[in-house]
């Protein structure tokens, strides 16, 4: 199990390191739809927090459903898949490490790189130190939810689209509760609540998650 | 020993076979033939468990392989119609990630042995994007030279777009294969390659 999760997830993050252009396309989104906001709706600092949070929330949720076509669409195509597929070894190692190299190459740098945007939004700090908070839990959902939608859709015709129908609404939750918990602090409330119930999401998508996607896949190939 | 008892394949409602029934005893090679859609790549796949078959049932050492899956496959050497490599890494690292997803120990010397073998010297570290179709062929078949631990090769045309030479050194890794006591399933268009006595052919007709 360890041994595959490690393989898989040095292969992937080799595979981005190579393709820097990928990962760049995901962190440029972010940045441009973050920062197009403010120049849109005029600098008034005060409607500037007021929609911060859910604006940089929003872009990082829309950055993360950019590269999850690709999570296992490429490795489909080629024929590694189906190795993997009929490898020694456990199918959930597989799809755990290429769930993890999804999220350090996506999440992890949305997550490292929003406080910079925060600023623009004039957000205090420890509305900021919330809001990494939030994405350093969020995201991590955001990639194991969208790794079933993926796997789901993988062949299908007009899968891009198929995809985000199918993973937006599970996202909703997390949305809610990320900005939530840095509204909350913005406005001097505890935002203990919201962030635990994002933990909670995680706790409960890291077990699921992975099952949902191995027998996707498995589906997919029969 | 594997055995096929009765094996039916349907693929969008349309019956491929059935009744297809065989058994293959260490150290022997079945050729799956047939025209275009007779459904050789669906026997694999089935036979590989990517598929379940419509009826039937499949036994490896009498054991039913349906159910025990993971089990099964560990004994497997599969080389499907698509290479399984990445264009973005080279030969050498797709042949480390294979031999580590099968769960082959192999130092880097035996890699660079193994592609050697397979004529790959001296682009063993190319990314595989730069190379011909033979050549990434080649390079997909380059863990058959490091599989000998599996039993059972299932293979879906190996020798397509390889040269006569290349066709030579895979029919001896196959030969030499079968000779130490492995089985082996395979397609392919060029008969003479795989004469070899005793070798089964099943016929899917089409």
């Amino acid at each position: 199990m360890l041994e595959a999760f490690a393989a898989v997830l040095a292969r992937d993050l080799r595979l981005a390191f190579r393709r820097k252009g990928d990962v760049a396309q995901v962190l440029v989104f972010f940045v441009i739809v973050a920062s197009l906001f403010p120049l849109g709706t005029g600098a008034e600092p005060n409607q500037l927090r007021a929609i911060g949070p859910g604006v940089v929330w929003v872009a990082a949720l829309l950055a993360a459903m950019l590269s999850l076509n690709r999570l296992f669409a490429s490795d489909h195509a080629d024929g590694s898949l189906e190795q993997m597929l009929i490898g020694a070894q456990p199918l959930g190692g597989i799809v755990a490490g290429k769930i993890s190299a999804h999220w350090l190459v996506s999440g992890l740098p949305l997550t490292l790189i929003a406080p910079v945007l925060g600023v623009q939004y004039d957000l205090p700090a420890e509305a900021l130190g919330v809001l990494v908070l939030s994405l350093a839990l969020g995201t991590p959902v955001l990639s194991l939810i969208g790794a079933v939608g993926a796997a789901l859709t993988l062949g299908a015709r007009g899968a891009a689209v198929l995809l985000a129908l199918l993973v937006l609404p599970l996202y909703v939750p997390v949305l809610v509760f990320g900005a939530g918990a840095v509204t909350a602090a913005l406005i001097g409330m505890p935002s203990q609540a919201h962030l635990s119930l994002l933990g909670a999401f995680l706790a409960f998508s890291l077990v699921f998650a992975p099952l949902a996607t191995c027998a996707a896949l498995r589906i997919a190939h029969d | 020993m594997l055995k096929a008892d009765s094996l039916a394949c349907e693929r969008g409602g349309r019956l491929l076979f059935r009744d297809l029934g065989f058994a293959l005893p260490p150290g022997t090679l079945l050729r799956v033939a047939g025209a275009k859609g007779a459904g050789k790549t669906s026997l694999l796949r089935i036979l590989c468990g990517l598929a379940t078959p419509a009826a039937g049932t499949l036994t490896w050492a009498d054991e039913d392989i349906a159910g025990q899956r993971e089990a099964w496959t560990r004994r497997l050497a599969w080389i499907g119609h698509a290479n399984g490599l990445k264009d973005d890494l080279s030969a050498d690292e797709n042949l480390a990630f294979a031999l580590r997803l099968a769960g082959i120990a192999a130092t880097p010397a035996a890699r660079a042995a193994a592609l050697a073998r397979l004529g790959l010297e001296g682009r063993a570290h190319l990314p595989t994007r730069v190379l011909s179709q033979g050549q990434k062929r080649r390079a997909a078949l380059a863990r058959l030279a490091l599989s000998a631990s599996a039993p059972l090769w299932i293979l879906d045309e190996p020798l397509a777009a390889l040269d006569v030479e290349a066709v030579g050194t895979v029919t001896a890794l196959i030969g030499a294969h079968l000779a130490a006591g492995g089985s082996a399933v395979l397609t392919t268009h060029q008969d003479a390659a795989f004469d070899a006595p005793g070798a089964q052919r099943v016929d899917l007709g089409g």
